[in-house]
């Protein structure tokens, strides 16, 4: 999804690097053999990158500079438009704005303005992040019952949060494209909530 | 000796202690203001990071360094790309 962007703008300093936050390297095989990917391409089984950046959804897009500062802080982007007839978010614009500044043609968002936009992690997210850490550990070995009490808790704690109440259905053998999700999805935006939350024009 | 098999999760590295200590490893993490999440019946506990020092970082915005492997195991570092711009994306199958 992302394998064209990358080759067109790796001549400028620049890589794509994407994380798969899925239960398994297994998981996300097929996506990432699908690509053929030139950048990395890692798997991240215990949602380290969604603790560490406070992602709440995928896909979730983050801009590093060369200095290895935040430059354009969590947002929601698509590399193509394969699935714009569900989500209504074009690849365009986001490309247009990632070339523009990897080319060095147009600044990326200032210090103060990146700050503003940053949502920054409450204490009940930071437990739900815990339950979710203690349920992927049980797991991962083999305890799955005891794993989806867990997860439930901390889908409970952070019901914005889909990278837990949704990343973990394969986890507690719920369909994450079924019933079960489109359910937890009408309950979530009837009450107000959007799904993605891109950031503002 | 007081039998193991209370397991620890801290900053992702699990360590096995006898019970007591894991419970009192757990309550004092909790007394410095970290998340805990403890399952008595499967005898493991984890230790999470505080809001305020996440919010701390994300506000720096020195962006959080990882290492993660690829399908092939590979260990990656983001900080290893630096001098360069990235695009971080996470996504997911589900």
């Amino acid at each position: 999804m992302w394998q064209a962007t990358h080759e067109e703008l790796r001549g400028f300093g620049f890589t794509i690097v994407t994380v798969a936050l899925d239960k398994s390297p297994e998981a996300a095989r097929p996506w990432i053999e699908a690509a053929k990917p030139a950048h990395p391409s890692l798997i991240d089984t215990r949602h380290v990158v969604a603790d560490l950046y406070n992602m709440v959804n995928v896909p979730t897009i983050v801009w590093i500079d060369a200095r290895g500062r935040i430059v354009r802080p969590n947002d929601v982007a698509f590399g193509t438009d394969t699935f714009k007839h569900i989500t209504g978010l074009e690849a365009a614009k986001h490309l247009g704005a990632l070339r523009a500044w990897v080319r060095g043609e147009a600044a990326p968002l200032s210090e103060g303005r990146t700050r503003e936009l940053q949502a920054l992690p409450t204490e009940a997210h930071q437990q739900a992040r815990a339950e979710f850490g203690l349920g992927q550990w049980l797991f991962e070995r083999g305890r799955a019952e005891a794993a989806a009490r867990h997860f439930e808790r901390a889908g409970e704690l952070a019901p914005h949060d889909f990278t837990i109440r949704r990343g973990t259905m394969p986890m507690r053998g719920i369909d994450p494209m079924g019933p079960e999700f489109r359910e937890m999805l009408g309950a979530w935006t009837k009450a107000g909530n959007p799904y993605y939350r891109p950031l503002p024009e | 000796m007081a039998e193991l098999g209370f397991t620890v999760i801290d900053d992702g590295r699990a360590v096995e202690v006898a019970s007591a200590e894991g419970v009192e490893r757990a309550r004092h993490a909790q007394g410095a203001g970290r998340p805990v999440a403890i399952d008595l019946d499967e005898r493991a506990a984890y230790l999470g990071v505080a809001a305020s020092v996440r919010a701390r970082a994300l506000a720096s915005l020195e962006a959080p360094d990882f290492t993660l492997p690829d399908l092939d195991g590979r260990l990656h570092t983001l900080s290893n790309h630096r001098g360069k711009k990235v695009l971080l994306v996470a996504y997911a199958s589900w």
